[in-house]
């Protein structure tokens, strides 16, 4: 257990490596910094100068050793865009990304797996029927489109819920929460409805495709001539077996949830670092793109890490590396 | 109903009562955040909104955009500078007098290499403290619009920048944020409270302030929430979450207008949108021809004559902009009633123009575009593809990100480019210096002119205010025969405001909170 793990976080470092290089070498192409750097009045030697401190003229080789050189000691450089250090900016940021890919997530498997479940036991009802169709809106209609349906029909038609921002946040030392104040939730409930509509969707469908697999097989049957109670049958036994592949998708889709925030958070300007990743494409602003990558890349890592962890504990049945 | 109505206000007036209820909020969003509190570090335009509510300059600007005095009272050019009087007894927020040595220190900040505004403060070569209340800025021979040119360069207090060590702006070699990125310490009409980027910025009337009273104002208290995406921003306007919205986008004017206890001001906008043609090079870049069709004038004539301009005025921009046959719009000084005209719209002529200069088939060009600049720019690009090849020119668009776009301006990469212009001086030195003097640094289209030229450097040091207002006017006709640019219009700009408040809308995109009456 512990040389599997320790293997998985060297391919990691190498993921990650290869995560930095493939972005760094794509900076290239998203356009120049500089002239969002100066006003339209700076001359063409100041527009040079700052190319030059920068180092925006040297081989991309040497751009990409010098910041990993950086990176190593702890570095993320200085944003281009609002002056102040990367890694502290990403730390202000992270609080609110991830409280709201967490209530997402929780919403989706609460939501995703009774539903799943309901449809697949009742799979002739009408309710059943509704839910599913209802359900293909999630995967069919892109995230943007529904934030701001939800905003219209919330926030400027019914006037319940605050159309974007985050309000209502209180301070546990750097940590930004608004998980204890009633606007604070008020203000998280919208986007992370958003954000959980697509894993919602694939929970549900999943589920239900494996309680339909389950319920046919010899052990529930033995268990209904047992005369085991329906509930224990349904819970206990079905759903168990449906587990495995439910928890793979759902660990990579927390690295999903994470990647689609970008997008969420623009939609509801919700302050975390999607938004402020966002910002950064606009304006090239390179080490704020470089060091969010990187930190993606180091969530998908580890999340993996976790999942596989995760097969072990449910079943006991997968032996590692062999 | 008018029950329920009597009931609702009668609450109302049961809160409002009670004193913190009573203070005049006003809450508004736009695109972009403030990127810093540094009034040297970025010169940039939420920024210099943001900045100038808490940091005052020497000389100012009204909604009107005239010039109005701000921190100096009087000012007087001599031939070798201007001497300001400066307004007494005006104090910082910290509590600290405002007196010359301050503005000296100002200057040399807003002139260190690390500040954005040392192209603006260059033309004061040094500050001279006469008296505590007198300074000479010293100009590099006579400057007629030396004021023009100090409405953005704010004023710090030296000792609290010594205190801080501030003395120079951010620079991006240093590996730490300096003080003055978050705390602020003006002269202005309001005190940055709290803040936290991206999401709110609370700035409070600062009750000290030297205009108390003289002002229409009675905003007590701003709430600035930036709201990056455009359908968002317009929601907050709708469900009255906030009272001010500085930039819908123009497809949503009409829905605002159409709501109750909400409006809609517009404005031209000093920002011109036009088209560069480079007759500079000898071939041109992505043409199917050999040589540079743009060298003749008649092609350029034939650009302007096939471009429709009131009917992108009509389809494209539903009415929002002025079109105009000058690369600078009413307001700056140079732009003519005789001028601004539009060149007329006129395929049939512009088709023999090309055949007179030897493209009867018309040739082959790419047209650079930015798509994420200006409103509606990809837009306006495609409806002039289409309408150049009527007259048999055929344009391959290339619309791409202003990051990618500018550069290769910047770099003459391109042919046929559309940029945008504004004037922040409102005279016309600043569009000769960068669009029409042969050295201009955004002067990609190779246009040098000898009177062009001449006349933007005599009018930098012109006093005869009747003489050089005629040399400007001047170069503007020769500007307008040699047609270096296909001039498309100016932009209008839209504020969308709820019934609640009266904000005076201006041409330069600034709010100015000091005329904004909460009713």
């Amino acid at each position: 257990m512990f040389f599997f793990i320790l293997k998985r976080l060297a391919q990691s470092v190498l993921v990650m490596a290869v995560v930095s290089a493939v972005s760094f070498s794509l900076f290239n192409f998203v356009g120049d910094p500089v002239n969002n750097m100066v006003g339209q009045d700076a001359t063409r030697e100041q527009r040079i100068e700052i190319r030059q401190q920068l180092g925006l003229d040297d081989p991309i080789l040497t751009q990409y050793a010098r910041f990993l050189g950086n990176m190593v000691q702890g570095d993320f450089g200085l944003s281009y865009r609002i002056k102040r250090p990367v890694d502290e900016l990403i730390l202000e940021r992270l609080p609110a990304t991830l409280e709201l890919v967490f209530v997402s997530a929780i919403i989706a498997l609460v939501v995703g797996i009774s539903l799943g479940v309901y449809t697949g036991i009742r799979r002739k009802s009408w309710i059943s029927r509704v839910i599913l169709s209802v359900s293909l809106v999630g995967v069919s209609l892109p995230t943007f489109i529904i934030g701001i349906a939800l905003i219209y029909l919330f926030a400027v038609h019914l006037r319940w819920l605050p159309s974007s921002g985050r309000s209502g946040t209180v301070e546990l030392g750097w940590w930004k929460t608004s998980f204890l104040s009633v606007d604070g939730w008020r203000a998280i409930i919208l986007p992370s409805i958003t954000l959980s509509l697509f894993q919602l969707t694939l929970i549900l469908r999943l589920v239900r495709a494996e309680m339909l697999e389950v319920m046919r097989t010899d052990f529930i049957k033995f268990a209904r001539a047992r005369g085991l109670a329906e509930r224990a049958i349904n819970f206990r036994h079905a759903l168990r077996n449906t587990l495995v592949p439910v928890i793979t998708i759902i660990g990579l889709n927390i690295g999903g949830l994470i990647a689609f925030s970008v997008i969420t958070e623009t939609v509801f300007q919700w302050p975390g670092t999607g938004l402020m990743f966002i910002q950064a494409v606009d304006f090239v602003d390179v080490p704020i793109m470089a060091a969010y990558l990187v930190f993606v890349a180091l969530l998908f890592v580890l999340i993996n890490l976790v999942v596989d962890i995760l097969y072990f504990v449910v079943d006991p049945r997968i032996r590692l590396g062999d | 109903m008018q029950f329920t109505k009597l009931l609702a206000v009668s609450a109302m007036a049961l809160t409002v009562a009670s004193p913190a209820l009573a203070e005049n909020v006003l809450r508004w969003t736009s695109q972009g955040d403030a990127l810093t509190m540094d009034p040297h570090s970025q010169n940039e335009g939420p920024t210099i909104a943001m900045n100038g509510q808490i940091y005052e300059s020497l000389v100012t600007r009204d909604a009107d955009l005239n010039l109005q005095p701000e921190l100096a009272e009087s000012w007087e050019a001599g031939p070798d500078g201007w001497t300001f009087k400066l307004r007494q007894g005006v104090k910082f927020h910290d509590g600290s007098e405002f007196n010359a040595e301050d503005v000296a220190f100002s200057f040399e900040r807003a002139k260190h290499e690390a500040s954005d505004y040392k192209e603006q403060a260059k033309n004061v070569t040094s500050v001279e403290i006469i008296d505590d209340y007198t300074v000479k800025l010293t100009t590099d021979g006579p400057n007629p619009i030396l004021p023009n040119q100090l409405t953005s360069i704010y004023m710090m207090d030296k000792g609290w920048s010594e205190a801080n060590n501030v003395v120079a702006p951010q620079d991006f070699k240093a590996k730490e944020e300096t003080y003055a990125v978050r705390n602020a310490n003006g002269t202005g009409p309001f005190t940055l409270v709290s803040r936290a980027p991206d999401e709110l910025t609370v700035l409070a009337r600062n009750g000290d302030w030297w205009g108390e009273g003289m002002f229409p104002g009675n905003i007590d208290k701003i709430e600035y929430r930036p709201i990056t995406n455009a359908a968002t921003r317009v929601a907050a306007l709708l469900s009255g979450e906030v009272d001010f919205v500085l930039d819908p986008p123009l497809q949503d004017v009409k829905r605002i207008e159409g709501s109750d206890g909400l409006g809609v001001k517009t404005v031209a906008q000093i920002r011109s949108i036009f088209f560069g043609m480079d007759q500079g090079v000898d071939k041109l870049r992505s043409s199917n021809v050999d040589g540079n069709p743009f060298k003749d004038v008649r092609v350029r004539e034939a650009f302007n004559l096939a471009i429709d301009k009131d009917a992108i005025q009509r389809v494209v921009m539903e009415g929002l902009s002025f079109p105009t046959g000058m690369i600078t719009p009413p307001g700056v000084l140079g732009n003519t009633p005789e001028n601004d005209p539009a060149y007329a719209y006129d395929p049939e002529r512009a088709k023999a123009l090309l055949a007179e200069a030897g493209y009867p088939e018309g040739f082959s060009i790419q047209l650079d575009c930015p798509n994420n600049r200006y409103n509606n720019d990809e837009k306006i690009c495609q409806a002039a593809v289409a309408m150049l090849a009527r007259v048999g020119v055929e344009v391959n668009l290339d619309a791409i990100p202003k990051a990618q776009h500018f550069p290769k301006i910047q770099k003459r990469e391109s042919d046929f480019y559309m940029l945008g212009w504004g004037v922040p001086t409102l005279d016309s030195h600043y569009v000769f210096s960068y669009l029409l003097d042969g050295e201009g640094s955004w002067n990609a289209t190779g246009y040098n002119n000898a009177l062009v030229n001449e006349t933007t450097d005599a009018i930098t040091t012109e006093i005869d205010i009747a003489k050089r207002t005629q040399m400007i006017e001047d170069a503007w006709t020769q500007i307008k025969a040699d047609m270096p640019y296909v001039p498309i219009h100016h932009q209008v700009l839209a504020w969308g405001i709820s019934d609640k408040v009266d904000i005076p809308i201006s041409a330069d995109d600034a709010f100015r909170p000091r005329f904004a009456v909460m009713k």
